[in-house]
């Protein structure tokens, strides 16, 4: 199991964001959670990743309890998060971005080098961009810059939150695409996502959130064919 | 001819002096967005530390190795003092526990060495005159000018070469980002601060060689100018810093060489408005700042 979460409880003053929230996300699954706005899903992903800190409940990595880590403590836990805001370090160069990412294991030169090398392949586009400053890349190519930043701690996994958030069709394409191809390596994902079919599509199993519960859960091909899964989501 | 030259070394030096002051506090600034208001202390600390060394045998480039080291410790102390108890709850909390150290500081020395002026031992060069396209001018302008260009060339090759300066501009634009991927946060708000009295304790030897002496409440003016360089330049940028300082040094020397001997005295009246002026023109400062960022 590589990740564990159980009733995870998330509070900002007195509004309850999330409440009580289990998931688990096993070695090499993708894994989907669903929902509308609101519903609790980058909350969750954010106490997950350390940069929030939870209520109650408890999160585990292969059983070892991580609960209210610091987030570097978390990178360094093998746990990568790109938030929703896609926040890229504008005023630094793709390549100073992807060093950065690169902080935890900066003294493996090699190996980050390789890496490097390894992303500017998946990702051409930000080859060509390198030297380039990440504030004057498109949105579609900044997202390609957060998962390649991501990746490059090596993560064993890597929580995505709506990568495909305002981005033109063709650009959510190949994002799935990527996706589709890191979970090909082993890698671990839990996927946040407001475009359900695609996100069912490249995923395991699936949750759905609704005001801050879990609504729903299954494998993801069960809940694509469920009829009410839209009312579901869309907070109906 | 020889009057042009005059201003442009008197910009430069005091500029230089300035940018380093302004440097000094907005590396803390810009990555914690709070200012420290113990910042001229590390100025004074720096001082009477070349005033306890004064008597020593020690050559008086040691003794200024060990100001500028004592500048380090304490602007390292004002983070776990100040800073790190308190930052991460309430803003106006760190507003009053960077002014309480600096009081404190300032008391200590009243307490413990004088309230009087105190003088500090200054190498002989500093006050020597050179003469340069044939304008006669203290030597120690020219070190300042060398001295500040030595520092802000190294900061910059810091800042954009070494891994954990680019994780230091990271932190200036996203904190949490740059936690996120494993930039540990107290690591590079102490290296804010050590860079910080870096700068600060090699600014008073430049600072405090012009007049010779230390007292408990020197810092003060050295943080007002820092404060209205890093205003004028931005509050949000490294370079608007470095611009800011050169500008109001600009401004002052300029007043200097203009205003008549009478209205000399009311010369800080005249800068303020000027930047009153550049404020309400720009009100961002003249150097915008990288686009977003939150407090940690």
């Amino acid at each position: 199991m590589a990740l564990a979460v159980e009733a995870l409880e998330v509070r900002y003053g007195g509004i309850r964001a999330v409440r009580g929230v289990d998931i688990e996300v096993g070695d090499g699954e993708v894994v989907a959670l669903l929902g509308a706005n609101g519903a609790g899903k980058s909350s969750t992903l954010l106490a997950i990743a350390g940069a929030i800190r939870p209520y109650a409940g408890r999160v585990r990595l292969d059983g070892r309890d991580v609960t209210g880590s610091i987030p570097e403590r978390m990178v360094r836990a093998g746990v990568a998060m790109v938030p929703e805001t896609r926040d890229v370090f504008p005023d630094l160069t793709v390549e100073e971005n992807l060093r950065l990412g690169a902080y935890v294991r900066r003294r493996d030169r090699a190996d980050v080098e390789a890496d490097r090398a390894a992303m500017f392949a998946l990702f051409p586009r930000l080859a060509e961009r390198a030297e380039q400053t990440a504030g004057t890349l498109s949105g579609g190519e900044q997202q390609m810059l957060v998962i390649a930043r991501a990746m490059m701690s090596r993560p064993r996994l890597l929580l995505l939150d709506e990568p495909s958030l305002g981005l033109a069709p063709t650009i959510v394409e190949q994002i799935f695409a990527m996706i589709a191809r890191l979970a090909a390596t082993g890698l671990s994902i839990l996927l946040v996502e407001q475009n359900v079919g695609k996100a069912l599509a490249v995923a395991d199993r699936a949750y759905v959130m609704r005001l801050g519960r879990i609504a729903a859960a299954g494998p993801a091909r069960e809940l694509a064919a469920a009829a009410d899964l839209k009312e579901h989501y869309l907070g109906g | 001819m020889t009057a042009a030259i005059q201003f442009v070394i008197d910009v430069l030096s005091l500029g230089g002096a300035y940018a380093l002051m302004a440097l000094g506090l907005v590396i803390v600034y810009g990555i914690l967005r709070l200012v420290n208001f113990a910042y001229g202390e590390l100025i004074m600390a720096a001082g009477y530390t070349l005033y306890l060394v004064s008597a020593s045998p020690l050559p008086w480039l040691v003794m200024a190795v060990l100001a500028v080291g004592a500048a380090v410790v304490t602007g390292i102390a004002t983070d776990y003092v100040a800073f790190r108890p308190v930052r991460a709850k309430s803003v106006t909390a760190v507003l009053i526990t960077s002014f309480a150290f600096s009081t404190l500081l300032q008391n200590a020395a009243q307490l413990l060495i004088s309230p009087r002026p105190r003088s500090i031992p200054l190498p002989e060069v500093f006050s020597d005159t050179v003469t340069l396209f044939g304008v006669v001018t203290p030597a120690r302008n020219l070190i300042t000018i060398a001295a500040a260009a030595v520092l802000l060339s190294l900061f910059t090759l810091a800042m954009r070469r070494t891994v954990l300066g680019i994780a230091m501009r990271a932190a200036a634009t996203h904190f949490t980002m740059a936690r996120m991927l494993g930039v540990p946060a107290n690591l590079v708000i102490s290296t804010a601060f050590a860079i910080s009295g870096l700068l600060a304790g090699t600014v008073a030897l430049l600072w405090l060689g012009r007049i010779g002496t230390v007292v408990p409440r020197v810092g003060l003016e050295p943080l007002l100018i820092a404060f209205i360089a890093t205003v004028i330049g931005g509050m949000r940028s490294l370079e608007g810093a470095v611009l800011g300082g050169f500008l109001l040094a600009f401004i002052d020397t300029a007043l200097n060489y203009s205003l008549p001997q009478d209205l000399l005295k009311f010369r800080d009246a005249f800068t303020f408005s000027l930047v009153i002026l550049i404020l309400l023109w720009r009100p961002a400062g003249l150097v915008r700042g990288p686009a977003t960022g939150q407090r940690t």
